[in-house]
């Protein structure tokens, strides 16, 4: 019996997983093509969350899930275009800051539009409740929701490995003077992942919005959790990420099962033996652009 | 690190004797006629929406108290700020009393804040109005005789829940389930909830602590279900409450759910179709009497939605403030301390009005368990709960619910 919970466990962390991964995954693109660690990459999540309720009002649950990552994806133009250009060559610190800085204006900007208190999201009725597999509980939602993180991953994957521009980002992260020298030009395959990523963030606050609470500072609760996933799974490595991120999810769910009061320090706990025993990280590779 | 030359320094200093020259005496003599009020609350973190309330609550006080001519014929003035976490609260409360030259000190959400202030407050030997802090230390070992409370107690908003689920027949052999949030008011929430099933029959068969950063419940909600408890019991903290609420309608699980600390906001923000079981409350906007009525037809012309609990009651904790200050004709503290102690009646907008208790300078007042109304019945995104009725009851003494002399370990 005991050993049954435990493998509920594990497979709640898998999905659990899944969620941490759609908003990590985006955060280690930007990471390894431009160098710069997104702190604001958390109030892209929250934009998604608000902007989708908006939607919802008019066009319904559907649409909005659809529509406000869009959305966010187009303000990740401007974000690429005006901010984060400059910083690519600067000193890691600035980006940091700049950031940083984004990530606060953009939670009081939430503030002063929705208002401090929560909001209140509710998904379709449709999708409330749980289904049993076999003698595991599911959660409607969370399976729909684990659906739509393996489709994206899927796509990603396909789109990095199989397409002309992913030849182009991997060749980028690793050798962006030859990519240049080969007169093709990084920028606009910059925006597009700076798009990518923060339209990935705001998919997962979107889908989020009607399981966990909805309020401005929702960017600053998940970005930690984004940025040890990204660590544990190493930089550049598209599987390091998803490893990293189930096994996140994995090792929480197990922890809360047996020692509820360390649930959160799991995840640290784990990070630290990974850097000590792989300091790149899990799959970590060698970039030299960072070394 | 900067450094300063002799000439900049000479240069600034004579910029700073001119200014105070021509422009500060007026400024410094207008200040002195106000009464400063220092005003601390968490306007970020799980309790940043409560306090965001608050502010509203005590802002629309002192506002009416300023148009009505003030304290004394002197204007409010006052400093509101983020409390943040306790370290910080501490280190602004002790600014506010030594540099900004505030009377008293206000405010709080946060029970582990709360307690640093507390701890400001007797070093400087001046009063502190502890508004929204619920945690039964407080005002018991940790109590002090500069601080006064004015929100329920843990253990009155047990009492308040526990009591409707003894007359619900969910009290005796059932087996609860409870999640604790970790931190001192969850703490103590969950003494007193122990206490309570202890007394009356009820079984605790698992307690979780839960750090406050939390936002995922679904391994504690597995193991809930494996538990297969009677009933399921949160003793959370500001927004986690609401996290809970939702993925526990997420998940469908069996079990009836309620909780010992719900504020109105975060159950607002479950959304109407989430929320079940009963919880505790100190004031709610419907309830049905006139004064109360007025303030929520002000409060929403002011800010378009109606009061949450804690904005009520930073209101009617400035107006007892202005009340002290008004009835002893000082703000000294050795004064209005015994004021409070007097047993003075203060009008809170409730049937019955409250007084602060000698011994341990907790308000005496009525609190509501409330349910969630059927489907349908709600006539806006902030009617669908249903008011209990006030407890302790009509004929019973406002000191029903509260610990006794004996219970309560305060020495002041």
């Amino acid at each position: 019996m005991q050993f049954e919970f435990l493998l509920e466990q594990v497979v709640n962390g898998l999905v659990l997983g899944g969620y941490y991964l759609l908003i990590a995954l985006g955060l280690s693109l930007i990471f390894s093509v431009g160098g710069v660690v997104n702190l604001a990459h958390g109030a892209f999540y929250a934009l998604g969350a608000y902007i989708s309720i908006e939607i919802a009002k008019y066009l319904g649950f559907g649409s909005a899930v659809l529509l406000s990552p869009l959305a966010v994806a187009l303000l990740g133009i401007l974000f690429e275009r005006f901010l984060l250009r400059r910083f690519y060559a600067a000193d890691p610190i600035l980006s940091l800051l700049v950031t940083f800085g984004l990530a606060m204006i953009v939670e009081q900007l939430i503030r002063i539009v929705w208002g401090a208190a929560p909001r209140a999201v509710n998904m379709p009725a449709a999708f409330k409740g749980s289904v049993f597999v076999g003698d595991f509980l599911f959660s409607r939602y969370r399976l729909l929701l684990l659906a739509v993180v393996v489709v994206v991953l899927i796509s990603i994957w396909l789109l990095l490995h199989k397409a002309s521009f992913g030849r182009v980002i991997r060749a980028g992260i690793q050798k962006p003077d030859m990519v240049a020298a080969l007169g093709i030009r990084l920028q606009p395959y910059m925006t597009a992942i700076v798009m990518l990523g923060v339209g990935m963030a705001a998919l997962g606050g979107a889908l989020f919005a009607p399981i966990t609470i909805v309020h401005p500072a929702m960017g600053a609760e998940v970005i930690t959790v984004a940025f040890v996933v990204v660590v544990i799974g190493g930089l550049g490595s598209f599987w390091g990420v998803v490893i990293s991120a189930l096994l996140v999810g994995v090792v929480r769910g197990i922890t809360i099962n047996f020692i509820p009061a360390a649930g959160e320090a799991s995840m640290y706990v784990l990070m630290f033996l990974v850097l000590l025993f792989r300091p790149r990280g899990l799959l970590g590779e060698r970039i030299e652009k960072f070394e | 690190m900067t450094r300063y030359n002799r000439r900049s320094i000479l240069k600034s200093s004579a910029a700073l004797a001119g200014a105070s020259a021509i422009g500060f005496p007026s400024i410094l003599r207008a200040q002195a006629d106000k009464i400063k009020i220092g005003h601390l609350t968490p306007l970020t973190g799980f309790l940043g929406a409560l306090g965001a309330y608050a502010q509203l609550g005590i802002r629309m006080a002192e506002e009416e108290i300023n148009k009505a001519g003030g304290v004394m014929g002197r204007q409010l003035d006052i400093t509101s700020e983020d409390s943040v976490n306790p370290a910080t609260a501490a280190t602004k409360a002790q600014r506010m009393l030594e540099q900004d030259g505030v009377a008293v000190l206000m405010g709080e959400i946060n029970s582990a804040s709360a307690l640093t202030i507390m701890q400001v407050a007797a070093r400087n030997k001046r009063l502190y109005m502890q508004i929204g802090a619920r945690s039964d230390a407080l005002r018991g070992k940790n109590c002090n005789r500069y601080t006064f409370h004015v929100d329920i107690p843990s253990h009155v908003m047990v009492y308040a829940v526990g009591k409707a689920l003894v007359r619900d027949n969910m009290m005796k052999d059932k087996k609860f389930y409870t999640l604790t949030a970790d931190y001192i008011f969850g703490h103590d929430l969950a003494d007193a909830a122990k206490a309570f099933f202890d007394a009356n029959g009820g079984k605790l068969i698992g307690d979780e602590l839960v750090a406050t950063d939390v936002t995922e419940f679904s391994p504690y909600l597995l193991k809930i279900r494996q538990a297969k408890p009677d009933v399921v019991c949160s003793n959370l903290a500001g927004n986690q409450v609401t996290t809970l609420i939702k993925q526990y309608a997420e998940f469908g699980l069996p079990f009836p759910i309620v909780g010992f600390n719900l504020n109105t906001a975060d159950a607002w923000a479950a959304g109407e179709g989430n929320l079940s079981g009963t919880w505790p409350t100190v004031w709610y906007h419907t309830l049905d009497v006139p004064a109360s009525k007025t303030f929520v037809a002000d409060f929403i012309k002011r800010n378009g939605k109606p009061p949450e609990n804690h904005a009520w009651i930073e209101y009617v904790s400035l107006k007892m403030m202005a009340q002290a200050m008004n009835e002893t004709k000082s703000t000294d503290t050795e004064k209005l301390i015994a004021y409070f102690e007097s047993g003075a009646t203060f009008d809170i907008l409730k049937a019955r009005k409250g007084y602060f208790r000698t011994w341990d300078h907790q308000l005496m007042q009525e609190a509501y368990p409330f349910t969630v109304k059927p489907k349908g019945e709600a006539k806006d995104q902030w009617d669908f709960l249903a008011l209990g009725a006030a407890v302790p009851g009509p004929n019973e003494s406002l000191e029903a619910l509260s610990m006794t002399k004996e219970q309560n370990t305060c020495v002041m």
